[in-house]
């Protein structure tokens, strides 16, 4: 059982003179919890954003499920099977909490314009179907309750779960949390935590950036480590907390066994 | 308060609704006579605030659905009122049946939608805007200048005596008795334009509680949110320009045939704006706000018309300002109230869908 969902090799990416990204390589496999940390600036959230085509890599290569993701925009990565959150979140504010969840089968579902003018019955089990769907992903995080709710009313935490609600509706092969626990408090992460391995258990491959090191060491099956846009590190979470250059990169001293420390 | 519980139970009984809807499809039929008795006059400006309605709703797929602010929707108009009038009037001597020139209208406006909207898809809000502007303005220069070295146009002049529509033996141009009722032009073509917004509200609504009517309010929210959740927002945008160019070349069309003459001169910015205004004005996104903007937008102005002139010759007696001037102060002093005290619109979309929750809950 050590099939990859992911593999991504040698991967770079520029902004003018600032290299985000050095040969950047990971293997993920399937069925994971994949932790990607690094001090802040290291370009986690840049290669977040060349795995889910948000930028365009300068070279390197990218394969989901064995095949090469050559289009780089997000919506052929998301058709591929990788669905994202976003750091600084960002839901349709101004619509529904359901409506937001059911945004996200769109990738999934085929009915047109025409299909829709004219209610095809083919169009209305579609519909009934999105909505199912969407009513169920919102009682699997735990909104049910708040499906008629308009999303920016929600408080943060809840917020984040619709997010995630919303990425599990595009049915993901790698779901990617972008920083999912920042900003939460001890019970909300803990929440957090359980739903990721509630998500784990459906067969879904995570992969999340997070600078708490406790949660991240908790969870994650395995941890890759950037800095100033480099692999330094990559391992089990015992490895890569035993691992010097980490220590160094975090402390940049190789004095202290506790990185997180310095983190948080 | 016993009044509530009353309405609450008068909505919630189905036999009320089939008669109050029964009650307002009596009073839109018998609308056109009860104006008739007043004044012709009053028939053609309902069938032009009803073409308006039509434009609205047309732009309301843009502006209201998919967030694009467009400044030149007037251009579409202007493409499919041409359809209309090349394809059936003497000016090449050709009269296609009306079936035939109102899709075609429609389809070619939608050709222009498409590309007004292929070399726009990466520009947003005050760029787009301005963009759509001059796409707009250059409709309108070819049509005052396509009279040379070939006459196509026939440039400001515009083309006259265009044929009315004539559905089986019945021309809606020509009045006509039946019953003892005297069926005039205007009236038959106000029966024509309600079926048609019925259709257009119709598709409206559907489209708007769709995957793609989902997919519009995405890219207005969050378009980078919506192409991270696999909406393609280059055909989804296309798509709504192509579907709102449609509405207004058909809306074109439907014009040339009642007005029987069409020039550039119809299809300038003021016309655009006034559109937009009321999209704004009743609300965007909202196809019940979206109506009451274009009447209210269509009508308040015709009513100053005729009051402002008589109210003054009876307080000074004689004129002091011009109707048209005054026109124009009270409805910019209107539209700024409105954004005012209203910056949603009077009919705000949201606001809307969150007493339908509270009254079903």
């Amino acid at each position: 059982m050590t099939e990859l969902v992911l593999t991504a090799s040698g991967v770079a990416k520029s902004f003018g003179g600032i290299q985000a990204l050095q040969d950047v390589s990971i293997a993920i496999r399937r069925g994971d919890i994949y932790g990607l940390i690094g001090p802040n600036g290291a370009g986690k959230t840049t290669f977040f954003n060349v795995l889910t085509g948000l930028y365009s890599r300068d070279s390197g290569s990218i394969e989901l499920n064995g095949a090469p993701l050559q289009a780089q925009t997000p919506d052929a990565a998301l058709v591929a099977g990788v669905a994202r959150t976003f750091q600084n979140i960002r839901l349709f504010a101004n619509l529904s909490v359901l409506e937001n969840v059911m945004i996200g089968r769109h990738a999934r579902t085929r009915a047109g314009v025409f299909a829709a003018i004219l209610r095809l019955p083919s169009q209305r089990r579609e519909e009934a179907a999105i909505e199912a769907r969407a009513r169920e992903l919102l009682a699997f995080v735990g909104l049910a309750h708040r499906a008629n709710d308009v999303a920016r009313s929600l408080p943060y935490g809840e917020q984040r779960r619709l997010e995630i609600a919303r990425a599990l509706a595009t049915d993901p092969q790698l779901l990617a949390l972008d920083e999912p626990a920042a900003g939460m408090n001890a019970s909300e992460t803990r929440d957090l935590a359980q739903l990721i391995r509630a998500i784990r258990a459906q067969g879904i491959t995570v992969l999340l950036i997070e600078h708490d090191m406790k949660f991240v060491m908790s969870l994650c099956d395995r941890i890759l480590v950037l800095d100033y846009g480099r692999r330094i590190s990559e391992g089990t979470p015992a490895e890569v907390r035993k691992d010097p250059a980490v220590i160094d990169a975090y402390l940049g001293t190789g004095q202290a066994d506790e990185p997180g420390r310095a983190a948080a | 308060m016993p009044e509530l519980p009353m309405i609450e139970r008068l909505r919630r009984h189905p036999k009320a609704a089939w008669i109050g809807g029964a009650l307002v499809a009596i009073a839109l039929l018998l609308l056109p006579f009860a104006l008739a008795s007043v004044g012709t006059a009053w028939v053609r400006i309902l069938n032009v605030a009803m073409l308006f309605i039509l434009l609205s709703l047309g732009l309301n797929i843009v502006v209201g659905f998919a967030g694009l602010l467009d400044l030149g929707y007037i251009a579409f108009y202007a493409v499919g009122a041409y359809v209309y009038a090349l394809l059936a009037s003497p000016h090449f001597n050709l009269h296609l049946p009306f079936w035939v020139i109102l899709p075609l209208g429609a389809l070619v406006a939608c050709g222009f939608g498409v590309l007004l909207g292929a070399p726009t898809l990466k520009l947003r809000g005050d760029y787009l805007a301005i963009v759509t502007l001059g796409f707009g303005e250059i409709i309108r220069i070819f049509l005052n200048n396509l009279s040379r070295p070939v006459n196509i146009t026939n440039g400001p002049q515009g083309i006259a005596r265009i044929d009315p529509i004539r559905i089986g033996g019945i021309d809606l141009g020509n009045s006509e008795t039946w019953l003892g009722l005297t069926f005039s032009g205007p009236i038959k073509y106000y029966y024509l334009l309600l079926l048609v917004l019925m259709a257009v509200i119709v598709i409206n609504l559907r489209l708007q509680d769709s995957r793609i009517g989902r997919a519009w309010e995405a890219i207005r929210e969050d378009e980078v949110a919506a192409r991270a959740m696999g909406i393609n927002t280059t055909r989804v945008k296309l798509l709504a320009f192509a579907m709102g160019a449609s509405f207004g070349g058909l809306s074109g069309g439907l014009f040339a045939s009642i007005q029987g003459f069409v020039s550039p001169e119809s299809f300038g910015l003021t016309e655009s704006v006034m559109v937009l205004a009321m999209v704004v004005l009743g609300g965007m996104g909202n196809i019940r706000g979206v109506i009451v903007g274009a009447l209210l937008l269509s009508f308040v102005p015709e009513l100053l018309r005729y009051t402002v002139e008589p109210l003054q010759k009876t307080l000074f007696g004689k004129m002091l300002i011009e109707p048209e001037v005054i026109r124009m102060l009270l409805f910019g002093l209107a539209l700024v109230l409105v954004m005012l005290y209203r910056p949603a619109g009077l009919l705000p979309s949201a606001v809307r869908r969150r007493e339908l929750d509270e009254g079903r809950a």
